[in-house]
């Protein structure tokens, strides 16, 4: 199939970037979105310029680590895929197709379609863990069941992969499916009980230090989320923090 | 140089809690004068970090990716192991270790095995009570499965995300130590030179893939934690920017590289479609616990197929050949993987291939759709239910098992592997080659470890499922925090390593200089041009059958392709800047090396093991014929300029708890 590209080029977070435009043609309808791109970059290597720089690593859609907003969606057309996922079977010959990097305050470009998240880091930081030491002492592992629900919503929601789609996808650059999902993660779990409620607190107050804006319940993050991780577990987080504000010791 | 493994004296069950009482430990308030440098943060980089820092060493931990989550360990789909025995069919530690070593076809060491089956107990209580979510049953106690080469349920596992579990638990815990500033994140920064001072490993240079500097660190020991080098094959499980450049460096440094020929090709993969493909996905094994694999038996049916002239579906049962059930009627479709995929490239040499590049053969899932189908109208209370009704319950179970798994499938295919069967074929997934490493996991260099899968250990010549994630959680949590000390008390007066010593001066220079040599070779042609050549040659020569002609033919080709390299690379852009395509040829130069040696281990050794098919060394049945007499040790290769004429050390492996036996699987 032939199509034609218009990527975001930016040479660094400083410089100012632009829309570009490449012709791209041969291509497979069962390659991969990002082997499209591999293909592009070796065409542009050949004629002597500089390839499209873009995240990317397992590309079997775990990693979180590609990115872009492909005719204006996070991670393309398709629902509950990664890019690097998407096929080009999902275009028709002869389309256009807008490839930008995300785009939030709080994630800034740092090349092409390159994005810094390491916000969401620094907010797993303020208390995305369980305190415990791996001292290899700790109970046996079947000594607290669990019941199945309860392991199965646990997991629903650590399936997130930190992609931040939701964060992009989101009119108010909201990381909050983002932080719920690993709220809920613990809130689900016994293991996570104890500090359920300084977790809860310090990393929703993280998350409004680093910039990212409030929830208005749109939905958008749900759609676009490549693991499906539901809105529910926004409001077990508001539950959560209000029930933390409200009965906190401190 | 004669090889010391360290291994402690005594009996094997005793020989790591007598080891743990007598090495020497570091106070805690000498903890805190000391640096350690982690470079990869998956599994095993991951828990080790965490770890060292919990118990009070500063830690400085490295990783090429956007953060310490995204490491490859995260892919791993389909559990981990461990000797919990929860299921009652006999489980113990000595079963899990006979199992790793016959299914390593004797060629691992003995008492590393044992201690990795000791601890795998601990790592299953660690993540639980670090909230990693494990499958349970409706009693709420945890879930087991089967793998393949094991005749017991031990496999704990996370839906198919066993390994992003795992990682988000490893990586949790660094978190916690992150924001006490005990460990110091450096996120898209990849090592690309190894810093001794006296002998000693005592810190590395870095390059900031951001803004393309340079950059010195020390500390008073460093642990490589990089990974696997299956991306030599250029097509392989592993992400894009796996390599072997962290590993390789310290190599030239002076540790040895054993058995690099030791690699895993996996039964179960999406076969390749075609020219632009960039990598290759796993379907986790898993799928083998109901999926039967099967080809036509006739020829002219597999031509029929191929020219899709003829659906799967409409062949009868007795035109279907279920080789791995036939041939191995004990194991069936849950033989090891090395024996699966040569099964597997028999059949579609034979011309029984099932897709348009004759590539492929079929795991399907039919039967198990009417099993549990079957089953599920039972216990609903549906009498005499249709065919139809039984395939409709039946995929919904199936779907529940393997949900995620038939979607990516069907993603990747656009086929509907509900309706029709699979198609998989080999690919390169692990590498059970790596640096060499003492009982310690100390490689021949002083303060430099080695773990994960970026070591040799325990594995032998094929890995078993499922003892990966175990591997590396066990060296990280559970070994290295413990035999790190014994060196590292000989360093608490030692104080902190300047980076302004002339060693780390001279590595810094020595980086640069390669860096511009790249820079100005301004060739035409892009770094993949050279991968994807160096991939082919190991594919064919060194892949899953070799023989003494194609490796010395891969070693004369793989030598031509690097001069090439060094001649012809063309690389756009600005060495002081985001490059991916110079942190690309980093990494390829290293490949081309390692490559070279890869295929000098398996010309030398002349027996087949494992993963290690040769030829010429063979059953009447086609089946791996080890030579123990001759090859009972493990080759660790000493770098001193050409890879092929790397020195070969021997280190004798020894059989004291396990009876040396060919492998049978029948």
């Amino acid at each position: 199939m032939d199509l034609t590209l218009k990527i975001w080029r930016q040479k660094n977070s400083q410089a100012k970037g632009k829309i570009e435009t490449y012709p791209i043609s041969d291509i497979s309808e069962d390659s991969s979105f990002l082997e499209m791109i591999d293909v592009l970059n070796s065409n542009i290597i050949h004629e002597g310029g500089e390839p499209v720089a873009f995240d990317h690593d397992c590309r079997e859609g775990i990693c979180g680590m590609c990115s872009m907003y492909i005719n204006g969606q996070a991670h393309g057309p398709m629902r509950g895929t990664t890019t690097c996922q998407l096929h080009m079977r999902s275009f028709k010959d002869g389309e256009t197709i807008y490839i930008e990097p995300f785009r939030s305050g709080s994630m800034p470009v740092i090349k092409d379609l390159v994005v810094d998240r390491s916000a969401f880091d620094r907010i797993q930081q303020a208390g995305g863990f369980v305190s415990v030491n791996t001292s290899g002492n700790t109970q046996d592992a079947n000594a607290v069941p669990i019941p199945k629900a309860n392991a199965d919503k646990a997991f629903d929601a650590a399936a997130c992969i930190g992609c931040a789609a939701c964060v992009a996808t989101c009119k108010n650059s909201s990381a909050m499916l983002f932080v719920a999902a690993k709220v809920s993660q613990y809130s689900y779990l016994p293991q996570g009980e104890v500090e359920a409620k300084d977790r809860v607190v310090n990393m929703v107050n993280q998350m409004d230090k680093e910039g990212f804006g409030n929830c208005t319940n749109t939905g958008a993050c749900e759609v676009e989320c490549p693991k499906g991780i539901s809105l529910e577990y926004i409001a077990r987080m508001n539950r959560e923090y209000i029930s933390a504000t409200v009965s906190s010791e401190k | 140089m004669i090889l010391d493994s360290k291994t402690p004296e005594g009996p094997i069950k005793d020989k790591w809690t007598k080891h743990k009482n007598d090495i020497n430990v570091v106070g805690p308030a000498n903890k805190r004068n000391i640096d350690i440098i982690v470079v990869g943060t998956g599994l095993a980089g991951g828990s080790a970090s965490a770890s060292l820092a919990e118990m009070g060493y500063n830690v400085k931990a490295f990783c090429y990716q956007d953060s310490p989550r995204r490491a490859h360990s995260i892919a791993a789909q389909g559990g981990i192991n461990a000797a919990k025995n929860y299921q009652n069919d006999g489980d113990s530690i000595y079963r899990l270790f006979y199992d790793t070593v016959k299914g390593g076809d004797y060629r691992a060491r003995e008492a590393n095995v044992y201690r990795l089956a000791e601890v795998s107990v601990n790592i299953i209580d660690q993540c639980v009570a670090q909230g990693v979510p494990f499958a349970r049953d409706y009693g709420g106690l945890l879930d087991n499965r089967s793998f393949g080469g094991v005749l017991v349920s031990r496999t704990f596992y996370a839906r198919g995300q066993t390994g992003q579990q795992l990682l988000l638990g490893a990586y949790s815990a660094m978190n916690r130590q992150i924001a006490k500033g005990k460990i110091q994140m450096f996120n898209r920064h990849e090592m690309v030179e190894l810093v001794k001072v006296d002998g000693k490993a005592r810190g590395i240079i870095a390059r900031n893939l951001i803004t393309g500097e340079l950059e010195r660190h020390s500390a008073h020991a460093v642990v490589i934690a990089s990974g696997g080098y299956g991306n030599v094959f250029f097509l392989s499980t592993n992400a894009m920017g796996s390599n072997t450049t962290a590993a390789w460096k310290i190599h030239r440094n002076g540790a040895f590289f054993a058995n690099p020929c030791y690699t895993q090709i996996h039964p179960t993969c999406i076969p390749r479609s075609g020219e632009h493909q960039s990598k290759l996905t796993l379907m986790s094994e898993s799928l083998r616990n109901d999926g039967r694999i099967w080809v036509p038996k006739h020829l002219e049916d597999a031509e029929k197929i191929r020219a899709k002239t003829l659906k799967p579906t409409d062949l009868k049962e007795e035109d279907r050949d279920y080789y791995l059930e036939r041939r191995y009627p004990a194991f069936g479709n849950l033989v090891p993987r090395d024996v699966a995929s040569r099964a597997a490239k028999e059949r579609c040499d034979a011309g029984h291939g099932v897709n348009s590049t004759g590539e492929a053969v079929y795991l399907d899932f039919s039967a198990a759709i009417q099993r549990y189908g079957k089953e599920k109208a039972l216990v609903s209370g549906i009498n005499q239910p249709s065919l139809e009704k039984i395939i409709e319950l039946g995929e919904e179970v199936v779907e529940q098992k393997y949900g995620n798994l038939f979607q990516m499938y069907e993603k990747i295919v656009a086929e509907n592997p509900y309706k029709t069967p699979m198609m998989i074929y080999p690919a390169v997934h692990y590498t059970m080659g790596g640096v060499w490493v003492d009982y310690n996991l100390m490689t021949t260099i002083p303060g430099c470890y080695c773990i994960g899968e970026a070591n040799f250990s325990d594995h032998g010549a094929n890995r078993l499922g499922a003892s990966a994630l175990m591997q590396g959680l066990a060296d990280g949590y559970f070994v290295l925090p413990y035999t790190i000390g014994d060196f590292l008390s000989n360093d608490i007066r030692t104080g902190p390593i300047s980076t302004d010593l002339k060693e780390f001066e001279i590595a810094e220079k020595n980086v640069s200089d390669t860096i511009d040599k790249l820079m100005n070779i301004k060739g035409d042609k892009p770094v993949d041009y050279f991968h994807k050549r160096l991939g082919k040659v190991m594919w064919e020569f060194a892949g899953m059958a070799r023989s003494k002609e194609g490796l010395e033919h891969a070693i004369s080709e793989i030598k031509t392709i690097r001069k090439e390299f060094w001649e012809n690379v063309r690389i756009p852009g600005d060495k002081n800047e985001m490059n991916t395509e110079l942190e690309k040829a980093g990494r390829v130069a290293d490949f081309l090396e390692l490559g070279e040696l890869f295929a000098k281990d398996g010309l030398e050794r002349t027996e087949s093991a494992g993963g290690h098919f040769r030829e010429e060394s063979q059953t009447p049945e086609g089946e791996a014929l080890r030579n123990d007499k001759d090859f009972a040790f493990t080759s660790a290769w000493e770098f001193v300029g050409e890879p092929s004429e790397a020195i070969l050390h021997k280190e004798h492996l020894e059989f004291n708890d396990i009876e040396l036996k060919q492998r049978s699987y029948k």
